[in-house]
């Protein structure tokens, strides 16, 4: 296939010692932590009573992609979005099964109403006023990458910009085991067809999978135990500069991403 | 948009398995709601239930993926020339070109709630214990496996737009050179976190759902699946086509659509657009049509805003229940029936309009040969999508 092209306008990224994408991109050459970093985000985006209620995954997801609009200098109700997780909120998941399993009739309505693979794209699009395209997508451990290549074909159909973010949670009650994700991870990208001054390539393909996929950057490291960490070699790589990195897109293929034209790398 | 082709298609609820099943349900006025018998203590409510899932287990090389949902998936691909569609398309393209995009809302979490109501000694008991299930691409990576496609594989999961969404997504991929066709659909199923989860909304009608009916009351649950193969139209084709899809967000609340109906009409002015198409040429669409209080006056509102008197839209809900992330698939599967046959459903158990419905909600079905076929979709989170289907 011939590469799909994009340019990165804004980034995104908060994960628990690392609230931002600078803070991510210091550790990455210094290997440092913020030391008072919040055990968890507060998105502006929502009334001071739903920033404290709404589940972490929201939360996250929610921060990461204001900020990678911010960044980006775009004005977040034109964008159409992908949400990307692998599992949505684990936490709200046990909630439901546990309370269904001992006294059904009793279901929260919210809980249930958050519940949604799109709860984050909904309170997204309801916050900033968004009425562009939203999708939700999980494709397990290809799910940033899937993602992605939706994002990408967006532009390809004559999107102007499109906004994709990628978050999971922590695992909780009896289904940890079978859905493990350990902390809170979130990631964003603003993307572009045009080039924008100062800014990232990307250059994106599809190929066959194999067994040399390198996780092992600092970013890849410190989150290795959420279930969206496979985006992280991208993120690793877009903290470093220039380079390639292979992203899983399924059981057969990756996603080889090069990142070009970061030499004036901001964060 | 360059038209897709539409190779094979299907869908199978609780009127019958596959699409013949479903169009003599539609002709002969059939509904498939029953009581609800799902589950111990069941709610006091009607619900579309599919026959025979407990006795089909899935084959011995997809038992990891054995859940209801991927069984009703399996029953559903093996309808209406959907594998031999599919072997055509590997034929054709190579499996690497054949993209996976379904839709669902809850996946196999039946699955997981079965392994929480039998835990053993606070884990999953060893029949649960399959890591396979218990998330929401359970449906997307059972489909690729089931079929052998490798090319992307995505589960689309936005509440009930879900698998009307995939039928966009898969021409975005498409024309984005990512393959060379897809196969799309969706599959939802009957489990607590639905009937509980409606019913603490206070969304569950206590009888058969009257979508537009001044009486309505509420919704009807349901379960189906349904697929459809997608290959860029080739010169020369004849036969069904996707020609526009529109998706917009209501940007409003998260379980009650925007008052004015602005998302669906964005959603619907964009399919149209897509497509190419006045609003007027449209012969039939079948509308979300939940038979909620709130979401029927408002979408018979934005459907008068845009359409002609001329128009016929109906529900069909009172059929197979709201199927939830399986009715993007299976009312398109209707629109196309409409658009095949001339047969134009009418809106099942209703009889008293709602003073807001326009001219163009009807409650009788119709025989007209008509160009192009339309379906609403519309999901939690205010997430919308439009289809526009036509004839080569």
């Amino acid at each position: 296939m011939t590469p799909l092209l994009a340019h990165i306008e804004g980034i995104g990224f908060w994960t628990r010692g690392l609230p931002s994408w600078n803070a991510a991109v210091v550790h990455a050459s210094a290997g440092t932590l913020v030391a008072d970093a919040p055990s968890r985000p507060s998105p502006q985006l929502l009334p001071a009573n739903e920033r404290r209620r709404a589940p972490e995954t929201v939360a996250v997801a929610l921060e990461v992609a204001m900020a990678a609009c911010h960044d980006a200098g775009r004005e977040p109700s034109t964008l159409p979005s992908v949400f990307a997780s692998t599992h949505g909120d684990l936490g709200i998941t046990d909630y439901m099964c546990a309370t269904l399993a001992d006294e059904p009739r009793s279901l929260s309505p919210t809980r249930f109403h958050n519940s949604v693979h799109n709860a984050a794209a909904g309170y997204w699009t309801i916050g900033t006023g968004a009425m562009a395209a939203a999708s939700a997508i999980s494709a397990r451990e290809a799910s940033f990458a899937q993602g992605l290549l939706d994002a990408l074909a967006h532009l390809a159909n004559g999107d102007e910009a499109v906004l994709l973010v990628a978050y999971d949670g922590q695992a909780s009650g009896p289904l940890a085991r079978m859905a493990p994700s350990d902390g809170l991870l979130g990631g964003a990208l603003v993307l572009s067809r045009q080039a924008a001054a100062g800014r990232p390539q990307l250059s994106v393909q599809l190929v066959q999978r194999h067994g040399d996929r390198d996780a092992s950057g600092p970013l890849a490291t410190l989150a290795a135990a959420n279930a969206m960490a496979p985006m992280l070699p991208l993120f690793d790589l877009l903290a470093r500069g220039n380079g390639s990195a292979r992203v899983v897109a399924g059981p057969d293929h990756d996603l080889l991403v090069e990142v070009t034209g970061a030499e004036a790398a901001h964060g | 948009m360059p038209p897709l082709a539409i190779r094979a298609y299907t869908a199978t609820s609780a009127v019958g398995r596959g699409r013949e099943a479903l169009a003599v349900a539609l002709r002969d006025s059939r509904s498939g709601l029953r009581r609800n018998d799902f589950g111990t203590a069941p709610l006091d409510c009607w619900i579309g239930r599919v026959d025979g899932l407990e006795d089909l287990p899935l084959p011995g090389p997809f038992s990891r993926w054995d859940s209801r949902n991927n069984r009703l998936a399996w029953l559903a691909l093996n309808q209406d020339g959907i594998p031999e569609a599919i072997a055509a398309m590997i034929e054709r393209h190579g499996a690497d070109r054949v993209a996976v995009v379904v839709g669902t809302s809850t996946s196999s979490i039946g699955a997981t709630e079965d392994a929480y109501a039998n835990l053993d000694d606070g884990a999953f008991p060893a029949d649960l214990a399959r890591a396979d299930v218990h998330t929401p691409h359970s449906l997307g990576e059972f489909v690729q496996h089931a079929t052998g496609l490798r090319g992307p594989a995505i589960t689309v999961a936005t509440a009930c737009s879900s698998s009307a969404k995939v039928f966009a997504q898969a021409a975005r991929l498409i024309a984005a050179g990512l393959a060379d066709a897809a196969l799309v659909g969706g599959v939802d199923t009957l489990c607590g976190s639905v009937l509980f989860g409606f019913n603490s909304l206070q969304l569950v009608a206590a009888e058969p759902c009257r979508p537009f009916d001044a009486g309505r009351s509420g919704l009807s649950l349901g379960e189906a699946g349904g697929f459809a193969v997608l290959e860029r139209a080739q010169p020369g084709d004849a036969g069904l086509q996707l020609r526009g899809y529109g998706e917009s967000s209501d940007a409003h609340h998260m379980s009650s659509p925007h008052p004015d109906g602005l998302g669906a009409q964005l959603a619907m002015r964009d399919a149209l657009a897509r497509a190419g198409i006045d609003a007027g040429e449209v012969g039939y669409l079948n509308l979300h049509g939940t038979a909620t209080p709130a979401n029927d006056s408002i979408e018979a509102a934005a459907v008068a805003r845009l359409f002609p008197d001329s128009l016929h839209a109906s529900s069909t809900k009172g059929w197979t229940g709201h199927t939830l992330g399986a009715a993007g698939i299976v009312e398109s599967v209707i629109a196309l029936i409409a658009l095949e046959l001339g047969q134009l459903p009418g809106t099942l158990n209703s009889s008293a309009p709602d003073p807001a419905c326009g001219p163009q909600i009807r409650f009788q079905p119709q025989r007209v040969d008509i160009d192009y076929a339309m379906n609403n979709s519309f999901g939690f989170g205010g997430n919308n999508c439009s289809l526009v289907f036509g004839r080569a």
